[in-house]
């Protein structure tokens, strides 16, 4: 089966003034199926969300995108023009659940309001605002509510059905449980979860641990722009674990682990370190981590331990 | 010790969001104050702080009441605490570098010139100090909020959701920052947050919001955080 969502040494640069260059996504390769959540995790600055940018055509004008992200078999999204991208592919195939979805809703125009024209631009129909509503648990009788009479969960079930009215395959979520409590943060991910269940793929990004836990079929781990480690999700949050060095410290440092952080901070982008760029705060690091290690489809890292059989 | 007595306070004063909630802090403790967003928590903690004037009750800083608020407290108890909010980005003045960020309140109260340990101490490095805030990361930045609250050398430390944005090793390492801090300096610590987990491991004591505030429910409405 073709996977929904191919996406194959993706690598995206930044020109900035001075001939200075940032690397902000390097030779990112992953696929996604439909009904399979994946959830990117990594610490901020370490170009998550460009990756997103980049496979819904939001990348702004200084960056330059190379490799492929085929949509559904076909459709190139980073070779793709706008035209084609504004009319067929955002909220069509892609939807976006948006990071702080009260910024993301227009804070002068109800909920209604912004559900009428979404189904109207996408599906061409007049009315069925109530269920469009219920389709991400919204209740309608909020659905004349501006945004500011929102509490952060009806804001993110309001962001989450305009997602959903263009019955887009992939639904790509930035960071959708950033500063909402525990308990919130377990209702949002479960309904992520339920919109997987129902088939829709799901590319999850996200530096909260827990939420990928709950609701991931699979983690992709990235550092300094670059995919270090995919793996199934139960075995990377369970047993046998992580196998590169950096995922092993981002587990330890959960409050309900060793809540010891890694030593240092990552590099910055527009100054990579030859080599691995988690070297200089890796426990491990000997000589060999002066070539970048290769990504096998697993793991990125010289010294990681073997995949055991299980 | 930081003693609130019998405080009541909130933004419209026919719907305190806080209502008679009494809580002690002995010196050199640390206490986790866990509530769901918008139950009233960081209104609390901006009274605690002398950040907001309650309607009603009493805010006891090392024995002496507290008269004046936010630029009408006395210097030496507005000094006593430094507070951590939860979002860097508008806790920052963006035109500032990192460096003078850090020094502010060394700056504004006439205090000696010298961020060098406090740098060090957060892990940010000259080249970062020299930046704008729209040029580090989130993280980089909530390390530079906690050094600018550690600058005066404050007894207690007020932690409102410091780390909701952050990641988990950004997080270890700030928490890590705050106790060495306190080991040293012997500070009291009231951290505020809605991660039980966190604060369990954080903190000497943790204390419910629904234990201290029985009769106030989540409000939906408050400053800092809304509620389902």
């Amino acid at each position: 089966m073709t996977p929904l969502l191919d996406v194959r040494g993706l690598t995206v640069r930044f020109r900035m003034p001075g001939g200075r260059e940032v690397a902000a996504v390097t030779d990112v390769s992953f696929e996604l199926r439909e009904g399979e959540c994946l959830a990117l995790i990594g610490e901020s600055g370490c170009g998550k969300s460009v990756l997103a940018s980049a496979l819904l055509g939001l990348l702004p004008g200084n960056a330059v995108a190379s490799g492929r992200a085929l949509l559904g078999g076909g459709l190139d999204l980073t070779a793709a023009d706008e035209r084609v991208l504004a009319r067929t592919v955002r909220g069509r195939r892609v939807g976006l659940v948006p990071q702080s979805p009260s910024a993301h809703l227009t804070p002068v125009r109800t909920v209604r309001s912004h559900l009428r024209e979404t189904l109207r631009e996408l599906t061409g129909r007049r009315g069925g605002e109530e269920a469009a509503a219920a389709r991400a648990s919204f209740p309608a009788d909020h659905l004349d509510r501006y945004p500011h009479q929102l509490s952060g969960g009806l804001a993110q079930r309001a962001a989450t059905a305009l997602a959903l009215v263009g019955d887009a395959p992939l639904l790509l979520a930035d960071e959708p449980t950033t500063g909402l409590d525990r308990e919130l943060v377990e209702r949002t991910a479960d309904e992520l979860r339920r919109h997987v269940d129902a088939g829709h793929a799901l590319l999850m990004i996200t530096h909260d641990l827990a939420a990928a836990e709950r609701i991931a079929d699979r983690v992709a781990v990235m550092y300094a722009g670059r995919i270090v480690e995919l793996a199934d999700a139960a075995r990377f949050f369970g047993s046998p674990g992580p196998r590169h060095p950096y995922a092993r410290g981002l587990l330890d440092a959960l409050p309900e682990r060793s809540f010891t952080p890694i030593p240092g901070m990552p590099p910055e982008l527009d100054a990579l370190p030859p080599g691995c760029a988690f070297a200089a705060r890796c426990p491990s690091a000997t000589d060999a981590c002066a070539a970048v290690p290769a990504f096998d489809g697993t793991v990125a890292c010289h010294h990681a331990p073997e995949a055991s059989r299980a | 010790m930081l003693e609130l007595r019998g405080i009541t306070a909130g933004y419209d004063r026919r719907a305190p969001v806080v209502r008679d909630v009494s809580l002690t802090l002995a010196a050199g403790e640390s206490v986790g104050l866990l509530g769901p967003s918008g139950c009233g928590k960081s209104t609390l903690a901006r009274v605690a702080a002398l950040l907001h004037r309650p309607d009603a009750g009493t805010v006891v800083v090392d024995g002496t009441e507290a008269r004046g608020w936010r630029h009408r407290a006395p210097r030496a108890q507005r000094t006593a605490f430094g507070v951590v909010f939860q979002q860097p980005r508008l806790s920052a003045d963006p035109r500032l570098r990192l460096r003078d960020l850090i020094a502010e309140p060394l700056r504004a109260t006439g205090a000696p010139d010298g961020i060098g340990e406090l740098a060090t101490a957060v892990g940010l490095s000259d080249d970062l100090l020299a930046r704008r805030p729209h040029q580090v990361s989130d993280g980089q930045l909530q390390r530079a909020c906690l050094a600018r609250a550690l600058a005066l050398r404050p007894r207690w430390l007020v932690c409102d959701e410091m780390t909701a944005m952050l990641d988990a090793s950004t997080t270890a390492a700030l928490v890590s920052v705050v106790e060495d801090y306190r080991r040293e300096n012997g500070a009291g610590l009231l951290a505020v947050g809605h991660d039980p987990v966190l604060l369990g491991r954080w903190c000497d004591r943790v204390v419910r919001w629904t234990d201290l505030a029985p009769g106030s429910g989540p409000t939906g409405g408050g400053q800092a955080g809304r509620g389902m």
